[in-house]
């Protein structure tokens, strides 16, 4: 009876999932997609503890209580700027997850003789997996957070890679083949997993992360499918694979905004210098006064501002609207232009916008306002640096070149504003700074736009 | 050992190849309920999905409730407290950007108003 009531609730558990997530694809259900999911999360985990024949309730109890109090205490606490860096680190606790439960399980037919190869098999590629995106998002949460700058290289370091690589999965396939395997070689396994994770991650600059994270957020998914399909619980089986199939596509969307081919993110060394430099950019960035931008905007048909993480950075976006807001009272168009990769996410730039309250009506994507910027009288550009470089339209040595950008170079006048002369977030020169048409506002990016409102209203 | 034959002949239960077949079938809607959503809603999802996948922790409990040493039972406490992280932690943020997003409509309506 209780076994049936089991199967039910896992049953409706991954309908629920499958609902939640369907709902979270639209603006207008996404709010209610997340709670149905959250639904059948606590209905599978509150049934899971009926299962026959367990036992360690009172300390599982507490590992629930303390992983789920501290996951709640961050989450709660982070700012929306950080989110990307938190949905790492929650994706690579889940990914640990699955490579403790592979553990246990391989712990458990260590040196017996293996009942059931497809099983045994599914639980090492399930341990390699979510192992990998364990530390894989570990290293990737310590790049945004902040805690670990730049990028590690050294010579040969992919054939080194490649070298971890083999060696792990030679042992994945020694354990994976037959019972007769030593604790030491489980060990061996889960370090050197845990050490290509590593080895993969550190040499892929910031800008990449975002491609990274979601890769491994697929990952994560797949593993904890297998890892279903080794418990044979098919809630794990369908949320899992469903996760890792929608990452999978989630993380070539991405790619393709940022023009750079999956296999490029993981392989090459973007923004490490070097030839791939495209170091001829030639003359003088020319600065301005706040006291000046505010007179071209205030009296300007057109302003098209486009932020970029950096503003977030600054916690600059709700000066941002009210500058927007303060020009759109005398009479100026004002727009939003997002680039897909801007902030740190597809769509990480909208939910910035709209926790500062900016109408989604004028906010705009790339295709959307490219064609504008010959009209637009200013453009203003806030903390984005790569997505506006016309190097990626016209210097083929450019490592970003083919990359979609804003055509901002394109508008009668462009002001950046800048916290200093330093390369952006990936290194690389930006032409743009360059231009006869573009001026730069050196200055924190708060402090500056509250310096544009006041200047903007002093005119009347 | 009991829980092991017990968990194998689940599977076996399932079968090889109908375990294929969910595979598939989840693969491919997993595939179809993204393909059709716009850009900004694809961090939230990200996100969304991230939570998903702590399902994983019904199966941490499973190993962890059927540890039979220390040894087990370290690794199982490990392993329930990350994905009960993930969970709840994938749950929260995810939430807290959806909210956002909906609380974002009202200044849109008045503003298409003026």
């Amino acid at each position: 009876m209780i076994e049936l009531l089991i199967k039910v609730s896992y049953f409706a558990a991954a309908v629920l999932f499958i609902l939640g997530l369907k709902r979270m694809s639209s603006p207008i259900t996404a709010r209610g997609g997340i709670v149905w999911a959250g639904v059948g999360m606590v209905l599978a985990t509150l049934i899971t503890f009926l299962t026959p024949d367990m036992g360690n309730y009172l300390l599982m109890t507490v590992a629930i209580a303390l992983g789920g109090g501290v996951a709640w205490w961050t989450g709660k606490r982070v700012a929306m700027t950080d989110m990307p860096q938190m949905i790492a680190l929650y994706n690579g606790m889940g990914g640990g997850a699955a490579a403790a439960i592979a553990c246990v399980e391989l712990l458990h037919q260590a040196g017996k003789p293996v009942m059931n190869t497809e099983v045994h098999i599914l639980a090492v590629i399930g341990a390699l997996i979510g192992t990998i995106a364990f530390s894989g998002s570990l290293i990737a949460f310590a790049k945004l957070q902040g805690w670990m700058r730049g990028v590690i290289r050294f010579g040969g370091q992919q054939f080194f890679n490649l070298g971890v690589f083999v060696l792990t999965v030679g042992i994945g396939v020694m354990i994976a083949s037959s019972g007769d395997y030593s604790s030491t070689m489980l060990i061996a396994f889960f370090v050197l997993a845990l050490v290509f994770g590593v080895l993969m991650t550190v040499p892929i600059g910031g800008a990449d992360m975002p491609v990274v994270i979601s890769l491994y957020n697929a990952l994560t998914g797949l593993a904890v499918g297998f890892e279903g399909f080794v418990l044979g619980n098919p809630a794990m089986m369908i949320a899992g694979t469903v996760v890792g199939a929608a990452g999978t596509l989630l993380t070539q969307l991405m790619a393709r905004a940022m023009n750079r081919p999956i296999t490029n993110v993981l392989f090459s060394n973007f923004g490490g210098g070097g030839s791939g430099d495209g170091g001829e950019v030639t003359g003088s960035m020319k600065a301005i006064e706040a006291q000046d931008v505010a007179v071209m905007m205030a009296f300007a048909d057109k302003v098209v501002i486009v932020p970029g993480y950096g503003m977030a950075v600054a916690q600059a976006q709700h000066k941002i609207w009210e500058l927007g807001q303060i020009l759109q009272n005398r009479g100026v168009t004002v727009k939003f232009a997002i680039h897909p990769v801007a902030g740190r996410m597809p769509g990480h730039m909208n939910v910035l916008l709209a926790e500062a309250g900016v109408p989604y009506d004028i906010i705009f994507d790339l295709d959307e306002i490219n064609s504008e910027f010959a009209t637009s009288d200013v453009s203003l550009v806030i903390g984005a640096n790569d997505v506006v470089n016309p190097q990626a339209r016209t210097n083929p040595e450019s490592p970003i070149f083919g990359m979609p950008i804003l055509d901002v170079d394109k508008s009668r006048n462009v002001v950046v504003i800048k916290r200093g002369q330093g390369k952006g977030f990936s290194g690389i020169e930006n032409a743009l700074f360059f231009e006869d048409n573009t001026r730069m506002l050196y200055g924190d990016g708060q402090k500056m736009a509250a310096e544009l409102i006041a200047q903007v209203k002093e005119l009347g | 050992m009991n829980e092991i034959v017990q968990q194998v002949t689940d599977v076996s239960a399932i079968g090889g190849f109908v375990a294929l077949y969910i595979f598939m079938l989840a693969a491919f809607t997993g595939y179809e309920i993204i393909a059709k959503v716009p850009v900004i809603l694809h961090t939230p999802l990200m996100s969304g999905s991230n939570f998903v996948h702590g399902i994983v922790l019904v199966g941490a409990m499973v190993a962890m409730g059927n540890a039979h040493n220390t040894l087990e039972l370290v690794i199982g406490f490990i392993g329930v407290f990350l994905a009960a992280g993930n969970a709840v932690g994938g749950y929260v943020v995810t939430e807290r950007m959806l909210e956002m997003f909906k609380s974002s409509k009202k200044p849109t309506d008045g503003e298409a108003g003026k």
